[in-house]
């Protein structure tokens, strides 16, 4: 503890010079840039910053790469509310009732909640980076395959929360989502797996195209068929601050998706999706009856609020394994570690002692970097819900051009933008159909991580199922996720049992 | 008055040396075009980006220019590649042992016999660790485990078919067991793996030595043997001198497209060979930590098949080729 202030105390004097400063005004900027573009994350922007590294000394590049990596949490809500089209993975959720929000005039509130969130996350994050670190990630490392199975069944259950009016048509989305989920090289046996002899779909469908493609592209192609010839109707943009309501509505789910978020992060295979699917999941059911039927129809604010706060957390948790023990438990993480190496500093177990005033500068910037970045995100609230003012035939135009744009920059391919329309034009239909679409991004997230999870837990166990019950902490998961599956129905008929 | 003297034995002095630099700076191509089958900041790209940084301070070529397709252990940049710069004299692409491995499990139809082998760069020996709380105290209490009890004895590492999993392969081979007996956890990643070794949620793990090497130090892993010819670590033994024939490194190199001139393949080992003799490349290799395995035309063109099959057998044994 004291050594952890000691130790911010040297990272502050460092990082608030006016050098750093501008390194990381400049990374926020453009992480925020590059959170807004659908496609391009993190990851591939640190990548073709690297070069720099041969130019910059270390303090100054990390603290460009951190805010870059946060800038783009903060980046990637905002097309997610707007224009339904989400930026990177973990801000999928965000979209559910960020864009019903945003059709419904409260895109102001929602892009509050999410940055606002985000920074009351960040700094939660930031915090438990600084103070817990090396204690979360030994217990982190306890949990094996068969718990993170565990985990991914629990997070199964939250797809009840998406199914809509129809069971059977939700179920049917979600093994169309399982179904493109094992598309690719499985990766226990390095097979090909329906791939049709595509070498590009080798890798797999990528899972933001598939989310770009039915919320955004379905949603756009839906309302070119069924055009009517009426005045064209501008939407309202209503209210750009949040309102003492809404205040009162996001505290909650702001916290409650912090403390679920970061230690998601700090598990090896942990990731942002799955607490934002988790805080969706509680807030949907925390909520207060009378905001209950805003979920799914005009939007909830909790339902932002939540899970942005969730994936902030979870991506600052993310750097804890990094720092502590030079695990890249992500692609970014990644990225940096090699840039590390670049500058002949091998991250490892001992990185904290051997590059003390390097890693304290670092997470001393995390902090500056979040201030920075909700100074920076408030302010274009007003100026981003003003997109919504530009007349729907042409607002739908931009959201195809942009999902287009975006789509190519994953990967430079061709068979993506093929992929990203065929399942538009599905998504069309689903929508046509009342399919819901949320359940098939889910199942395409967890589906391939399951399944993995629990061949590895299997090989390990020389195939003896009973190993999901006799290890503890997965037996507890599951007891939960049992729990939350009938908890709600049992609780629901004894309460109309009751005179 | 000394002072002038000096000068001019330093005007002179700067004018021999800038002929030398002319004489080295004789540029073997205008423009070369680095094909990267893996994402940025891998190892593909870190050798491609290296070649590009060596080569332009000696001015060997002019200017580069780079393509990344990443994805499936090269198998979706190769395809493109041997598609896209057919015939062409002024390209390289970047790739290794991991793409042997790949391109025999997912049943690629295009391999690297379509390629034209320029020259193989640098090579990593692999490493057997154990977690720091495990009983296993040295290769011979492993090699017992894998022995009695190949299915009980869990291996985590890198992507099936890959370096890691051939080398458990030919591990089990010179136990006298067969390949498919083994319990081999694939990982997404190192990060994943190393946390399920960290954690001893398997009871050993197979991987570059430099994924591990920090863990090693810090004493949180526990190396057992290295893979290669001869010791990468003082400290460490190998596999050969403890009794197991198996040498397994991962190496990386550079292909030609397919379909080129003779003249413009020799050409190219030729710009290679000399970019591998500056001194600037041995500083490189210093600063990266990478081991010299420098190995050109006909002699590389062997390797390579022998490579391929050594690992088709034990993939075929698997049952994953």
């Amino acid at each position: 503890m004291m050594e952890s202030i000691a130790g911010l105390q040297l990272g502050f004097s460092h990082a608030l010079t006016l050098g750093n400063l501008g390194w990381a005004l400049l990374g926020c900027f453009l992480g925020t840039a590059i959170g807004v573009l659908p496609g391009i994350g993190p990851a591939l922007t640190i990548a073709l910053l690297l070069p720099i590294t041969f130019k910059v000394e270390a303090t100054g590049a990390f603290i460009l790469f951190c805010g870059v990596f946060y800038g783009a949490m903060y980046g990637g809500s905002t097309t997610s509310i707007l224009l339904n089209t989400p930026g990177e993975s973990g801000s999928i959720i965000t979209a559910l009732e960020g864009a019903k929000m945003a059709r419904n005039g409260r895109a102001g509130p929602a892009l509050a909640t999410a940055a606002i969130g985000s920074f009351i996350a960040g700094t939660i994050g930031t915090l438990g980076i600084s103070f817990l670190g090396p204690v979360v990630v030994d217990l982190a490392l306890k949990l094996g395959p068969a718990e993170y199975f565990s985990l991914m069944l629990l997070c199964f259950v939250t797809v009840s929360a998406v199914l809509g009016g129809s069971a059977l048509r939700g179920l049917t989305s979600l093994f169309f989502g399982l179904l493109l989920g094992l598309v690719g090289i499985d990766l226990q046996t390095g097979q090909p797996r329906m791939t049709l002899g595509v070498p590009e779909l080798l890798d797999g469908v990528n899972v933001v195209l598939v989310a770009v493609a039915l919320f955004a592209v379905g949603e756009t192609l839906f309302l070119a068929w069924r055009h009517t010839n009426a005045a064209p109707q501008v939407r309202q943009v209503g209210s750009i601050m949040m309102s003492r309501e809404d205040w009162r509505r996001s505290i909650g789910p702001w916290f409650r998706g912090s403390l679920l978020g970061f230690p998601f992060g700090v598990m090896p295979a942990g990731g942002t999706e799955m607490p934002t699917m988790l805080s969706y999941y509680a807030e949907r059911k925390l909520v207060k009856p009378e905001h209950a039927k805003e979920f799914g129809t005009t939007g909830a604010i909790e339902g932002v609020a939540g899970p942005e706060a969730a994936n902030n957390a979870a991506a600052a948790g993310i750097l804890v394994p990094m720092l502590t023990l030079g695990l890249p438990t992500s692609a970014t993480a990644a990225i940096m570690l090699s840039a590390f190496q670049s500058y002949g500093i091998n991250p490892g177990p001992m990185l904290f002692e051997q590059q003390g005033a390097l890693v304290w500068t670092l997470i001393a910037s995390l902090y500056v970097a979040n201030i920075m970045l909700v100074v920076l995100n408030l302010p274009l609230v007003g100026l981003w819900a003003r997109i919504l003012k530009i007349p729907q035939p042409q607002l739908y135009a931009g959201i195809l051009v942009f999902a287009t744009i975006g789509t190519y920059g994953i990967s430079n391919s061709v068979t993506d933008l093929v992929l990203l329309y065929v399942i538009g034009i599905i998504g069309m239909f689903m929508r046509r159909f009342d399919f819901p679409t949320a359940p098939v991004v889910i199942g395409m997230i967890l589906g391939p991580m399951a399944e993995q999870a629990m061949r590895q837990a299997l090989t390990i166990s020389e195939g003896d199922w009973t190993t999901f019950l006799t290890r503890p902490v997965s037996l507890a998961i599951l007891l939960l996720a049992l729990a939350a599956l009938v908890g709600p129905r049992l609780y629901g008929r004894l309460v109309s049992r009751a005179p | 008055m000394p002072g002038r003297r000096h000068l001019l034995a330093a005007a002179a002095g700067l004018l021999a040396a800038s002929r030398i630099g002319e004489a080295r700076a004789q540029q073997r191509l205008a423009s070369l075009y680095m094909f990267i089958p893996a994402g940025p900041g891998g190892g593909w790209d870190g050798l491609g980006r290296a070649i590009e940084q060596v080569a332009r301070q000696g001015s060997l070529v002019g200017s580069f220019q780079f393509e990344n397709v990443g994805g499936a252990g090269g198998s979706v940049g190769l395809p493109r590649f041997v598609g896209q710069r057919r015939g062409r004299p002024d390209a390289l692409m970047v790739a290794g042992s991991i793409m042997v491995g790949a391109t025999l499990t997912n049943k690629t139809p295009v391999g690297l016999k379509d390629v034209t082998p320029i020259a193989r760069m640098t090579e990593e020996a692999g490493v057997v660790v154990v977690p720091a709380s495990s009983e296993i105290k040295d290769l011979k209490g492993l090699l017992d485990a894998l022995k009695a009890n190949p299915g009980g004895t869990s291996i985590a590492g890198g992507s099936a078919g890959g370096t890691d999993h051939i080398t458990l392969g030919l591990i089990l081979k010179a136990l006298g067991r067969s390949a498919k007996e083994g319990s081999y956890v694939a990982f997404a990643g190192g990060g994943p793996a190393q946390a399920a070794i960290l954690g001893a949620q398997v009871k050993a793990g197979i991987s570059g030595l430099s994924e591990f090497a920090e863990q090693i130090k810090s004493g949180r892993m526990r190396a057992l043997a290295t893979t290669g010819e001869t010791r990468s670590d003082p400290a460490i033994p190998t596999l050969k001198e403890s009794g197991i024939d198996v040498v397994m490194t991962n190496w990386r190199g550079v292909f030609a497209p397919p379909g080129i001139r003779p003249d413009a393949r020799d050409k190219l080992v030729a710009l290679i060979t000399e970019l591998h003799d500056l001194p600037a490349w041995k500083e490189m290799l210093k600063t990266r930590d990478w081991d010299d395995a420098f190995l050109t035309g006909d002699a590389f063109s062997a390797f390579l098949t022998e490579d391929v099959q050594k690992t088709e057998a034990v993939l075929k044994e698997i049952g994953l080729a």
